[in-house]
């Protein structure tokens, strides 16, 4: 078999350090050992493929998976997804999960004394379409206090999870709300080395997707490694 | 080609509330129905620097089937694609820090140039208190390739055996996952 096409590595302004200590679950948690380089193979250029079975619309509509209507600012997050080389990524699935416009999350372990939504779980999964789109339908999320420092509260996000044309491309990320005052006080998203990068997690406003007298529209495109040949022109 | 690149977009933690967005009925169990193979149990505790369990984080999996074959359209190696098992699996650590996957052992599959790589699983650690994934392998003990493995090659001779499960039953493999420490499991730059 002929060798494999990889992937560009990492950008390091871009990704963060394993090791950030101002954020401090990640003293314990990052590795003290160098990293080894891995050449990519076939075991990390190929990676699970989605077909659409699974994904139902109301996936993709997260004020739509109760019997009344979440508390909150409606919204429509949509964007692409796109490699660095600005080629649209296909058939991918796309997960997210988000508290609720309390900034209090379904989850067991979250602690934040703000209401629970009745009418609002915080999860959906999209997968995009052949131009690399995708959209979903949820409300806005609300900061949250968290204990990694004095005061500490996260700015307002959407988790996101992304499945690109291999598994190395696998992506874990979160998206912000444009202006928010809590980034400067954020390590999760101070742990990004250039300022210019770290906006890249940030949502801008858009009026051409807000639906009158609906939602107001979000735009959020994201972008996974390329690689400088496909399989097809190699 | 010297296109200008977009920027990637930057990884953040999955942090701690992923377990009603990412698990899924069924998430740890790679086979349906009548997979080709030997069928296993791979399973293992992750630590942390203090050496205490990690509840938190969640493991993915990836790995070709029995026959040595990856479902994906990048692999053309003339080997049968198998209906019953598709190769990628999620688990997130119980409260002891312990995941168990139910799969069946990979087959050897291709390396650079003419080599070939011993039967292994493509893994990735997501976890509250990590900015980014970490990259690593699971293999098995009980495969006389693993001597000849190019990856394994790549890696100083003591800590190979980070990479490497111990067969603790007749189907049963377990390998632990040091985030940090002694004993520290090798992480994959890629
Ligand atoms: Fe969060």
């Amino acid at each position: 078999m002929a060798d494999v096409i990889p992937y560009n590595r990492e950008e390091k302004s871009a990704q963060p350090p394993s090791l950030y200590p101002p954020y401090n679950s990640t003293v314990l948690r990052a590795p003290k050992q160098p990293l080894v380089i891995l050449p990519h193979t076939l075991s990390e250029v190929t990676g699970p493929v989605y077909g659409h079975g699974k994904v139902l619309p109301v996936d993709a509509d997260l004020t739509k998976q109760h019997a009344g209507e979440p508390l909150g600012e409606r919204i429509i997050v949509s964007g692409r997804l796109l490699d660095e080389n600005g080629r649209a990524v296909p058939n991918a699935l796309v997960e997210v999960w988000q508290c609720n416009a309390a900034g209090r999350y379904i989850h067991a372990r979250d602690q934040h004394p703000a209401p629970l939504d009745p009418n609002f779980s915080g999860a959906g999964r999209v997968v995009t379409d052949a131009q690399g789109n995708y959209k979903f339908t949820t409300i806005k999320p609300g900061a949250y206090p968290w204990r990694n420092h004095p005061n500490a509260w996260r700015p307002a996000h959407i988790h996101f999870s992304l499945f690109g044309p291999s598994f190395i491309n696998r992506l874990v990320t979160q998206m912000y709300f444009p202006g928010d005052p809590l980034f400067a006080f954020d390590p999760i998203y101070q742990g990004i080395p250039d300022v210019k990068a770290r906006e890249r997690m940030v949502s801008r406003f858009d009026m051409d997707s807000t639906i009158p007298e609906w939602a107001l529209g979000y735009k959020f495109d994201i972008v996974l490694r390329g690689r400088d040949a496909t399989p097809m022109e190699h | 080609m010297s296109k200008t690149r977009l920027g990637q977009t930057p990884s953040q933690t999955v942090g701690p509330f992923f377990h009603f967005g990412l698990p899924y009925e069924g998430d740890s169990n790679l086979i349906s129905g009548d997979a080709q193979g030997q069928r296993i149990v791979v399973e293992g505790k992750v630590t942390d620097g203090a050496g205490e369990p990690v509840p938190d984080v969640m493991i993915e999996i990836w790995q070709a089937n029995a026959a040595g074959k990856y479902d994906h359209p990048e692999d053309t190696q003339d080997k049968p694609i198998d209906e019953g098992f598709h190769g990628f699996g999620r688990c997130a650590t119980d409260k002891e820090g312990i995941f168990r996957f139910h799969t069946v052992k990979p087959g050897a599959v291709p390396g650079q140039g003419n080599s070939l790589q011993a039967p292994h699983l493509v893994t990735f650690v997501f976890g509250r208190g990590m900015l980014k994934q970490l990259l690593t392998r699971i293999y098995f003990e009980d495969e006389a390739h693993n001597a000849n493995d190019p990856v394994l090659g790549l890696i100083p001779e003591a800590r190979r055996g980070t990479l490497i499960a111990r067969k603790t039953n007749s189907a049963t493999y377990t390998m632990n996952i040091v985030l940090q420490g002694e004993g520290e499991t090798v992480f994959f730059e890629y």
